[in-house]
């Protein structure tokens, strides 16, 4: 499992990059992308993903089994 | 009379330098601040070091020299209820907005670009659109470069407050000696309803904990700034109903910590902006509520009346923004700094000399006419403390209240610009006439007969007769005309 980003509704604030305890997320074109091969869901880090935790736009970093 | 080697036009414009300097010995330099010191006698003499250049902590800098934001910053720990980083726009003026994000790279040769071209720039600020505490690494390396190329630019950074504490020490070291922490309130309760959550130590918070740990890392920053000499302005959004009676407690907490200045700010709200407040209704205060709060504040922390709200990549005089000038696209690959700058303070240290004078003998004067009265000014200006823009190019007017206490801006308004290239158009009268509430009298370098007589059909009087004399010289004169009650006893 890992979490993913939704490019459409993402501000490319970058908060999420720095957050992330696993390197995962990247600035590539024009938008953030969250290697799903990196991502850990911040387990063993953090009690709660730190991406979607500051993500300032509801809904659009989520966990990608989760519908758009 | 030697011309300087750069342009002045775009602080005096309709002035050259050659009748800048004629109209500054016409008006009678008083014999000992002329040229020489600038420097308004109520302030400390290092206070006055740090803070003569900047726009916008010093009201009297703010005729003169020009300030720029580089959006480098665009990550933030909080959300407040008056913002959507998502919107942005070009055509939208307020904290925030920015139309193109840069890195500290592009940023330093955006400011190179601005440096060479605006002779007035003096700061240099990281204001966002984020938090400049949060998205640190972006903005101390942009800082840092601006501070190895352009050692004579001041620094300063806007923030939350939440990150605030983690960087003082940082940004001692980097001589960054202007902060400014936007706190709208100093109970968790009030904080509540501005701030729908924060971004702390690894997680979430919401509600009232949100802002009671928000309220004491601002507090905290406030206190080690302080400590450090660093000077401090504290911006405040003045909210009805919801922060606006608090933002007087607000003022005292600030004051105590050591605040140098507090600025109240009006809240911008609209639907289109697609914030909460905007979505939700909340209106924002009218320009006689801010005055009227801006006036109960007084006596405490010192207030800032000159504020333009402006975006976060705004570049210019404050009021004038020419951040559209500088886009990316604009401004070539490399850069070279050109450092013709220094021309241009050395005319402002003269003009500002005969514009103190000018201000103290106006105060006295006014003191002097005997009057318990007060009377509004509007004034139309381009900048240089003058009466020097014609009422029809205003976009904003600066307010000035003339009182037995002397002479002072209380704020300014925003009028939509009455003239379009020799014809006005009357339904913009009428929104100027609106915004112009409780003004007495209008004071510009020229007017039209039409609109002149519809201003007084509305009983606001508008004259040019005053035109390119300094603001508060203008003003006295007027009060006097208007009020003096012994004419006689101000020349004796």
């Amino acid at each position: 499992m890992a979490f993913k980003i939704i490019a459409s509704q993402c501000t490319q604030c970058g908060a999420c990059e720095f957050e992330c305890p696993s390197a995962a997320i990247k600035f590539k074109g024009d938008t953030y992308v969250i290697d799903p091969d990196k991502c850990t869901e911040c387990k063993g880090a953090f009690d709660i993903q730190q991406c979607a935790s500051v993500c300032p736009v509801p809904k659009t970093c989520v966990a990608s089994g989760s519908s758009n | 009379m030697s011309v300087p080697p750069i342009s002045l036009e775009s602080l005096t414009s309709t002035t050259s330098f050659d009748q800048l300097l004629t109209n500054a010995v016409s008006i009678g330099c008083a014999p000992s601040p002329c040229g020489s010191s600038e420097k308004p006698d109520d302030v400390n003499p290092a206070i006055w070091e740090k803070i003569k250049d900047h726009p916008c902590f010093s009201e009297e800098a703010h005729h003169y020299f020009a300030r720029m934001h580089v959006s480098v910053a665009p990550a933030c720990n909080i959300q407040c209820n008056y913002c959507n980083r998502k919107y942005d726009c070009a055509n939208e003026s307020r904290p925030g907005v920015v139309s193109e994000r840069l890195t500290p790279d592009q940023a330093l040769r955006k400011v190179i670009a601005v440096a060479n071209e605006v002779p007035q720039l003096s700061v240099l600020g990281v204001a966002g659109p984020g938090d400049a505490c949060y998205d640190w690494k972006r903005t101390k390396a942009t800082l840092g470069l601006v501070a190895r190329e352009l050692p004579d630019i001041k620094m300063c950074i806007s923030t939350n407050g939440l990150a605030l504490p983690d960087h003082v020490a940082e940004l001692a070291d980097m001589n960054v000696d202007h902060v400014t922490i936007t706190i709208n309130m100093v109970d968790p309760d009030v904080g509540a309803k501005i701030y729908p959550w924060i971004f702390y130590d690894h997680r979430r918070y919401t509600g009232i904990e949100a802002s009671r740990i928000l309220h004491e890392r601002q507090m905290l920053g406030l206190e080690m700034l302080t400590a450090r000499g660093i000077l401090t302005k504290i911006n405040s959004v003045m909210i009805p109903s919801v922060n606006d009676e608090h933002l007087i407690e607000v003022n005292k907490w600030v004051k105590e910590r050591g605040a140098f200045l507090h600025n109240v700010m009006p809240l911008i709200s609209d639907q289109a902006h697609g914030t909460y407040y905007g979505l939700a209704g909340q209106r924002g205060p009218n320009v006689m509520e801010l005055k009227a709060l801006q006036d109960r504040l007084e006596g405490g922390a010192k207030l800032m009346r000159h504020c333009r709200q402006c975006r976060a990549d705004a570049v210019g005089l404050l009021g004038s923004d020419r951040g559209q000038e500088f886009t990316l696209s604009e401004i070539p690959s490399e850069v070279t700094y050109n450092g013709k700058r220094g021309a241009y303070r050395e005319v402002v240290a003269g003009e500002r000399g005969a514009h103190v004078a000018a201000k103290v003998a106006a105060a006295a004067a006014v003191k002097a006419a005997g009057s318990r009265k007060s009377l509004l000014v509007a004034v139309a200006t381009k900048g240089g403390g003058r009466v020097n823009e014609h009422f029809g190019h205003s976009k904003e007017l600066q307010i000035y209240q003339a009182s037995p206490e002397g002479i002072k801006l209380v704020g300014h308004r925003k009028i939509a610009q009455y003239c379009h290239g020799g014809w006005g158009e009357d339904t913009t009268l009428d929104d100027v006439i609106a915004a112009l509430e409780g003004i007495d009298i209008v004071l510009c370098a020229k007017i039209g007969d039409c609109p002149k007589d519809q201003l007084t059909a509305a009983g606001i009087r508008a004259t040019d007769a005053y035109g390119y004399d300094y603001i508060e010289t203008a003003i006295s004169a007027l009060y006097i005309a208007e009020l003096g009650v012994e004419p006689l006893a101000a020349i004796a």
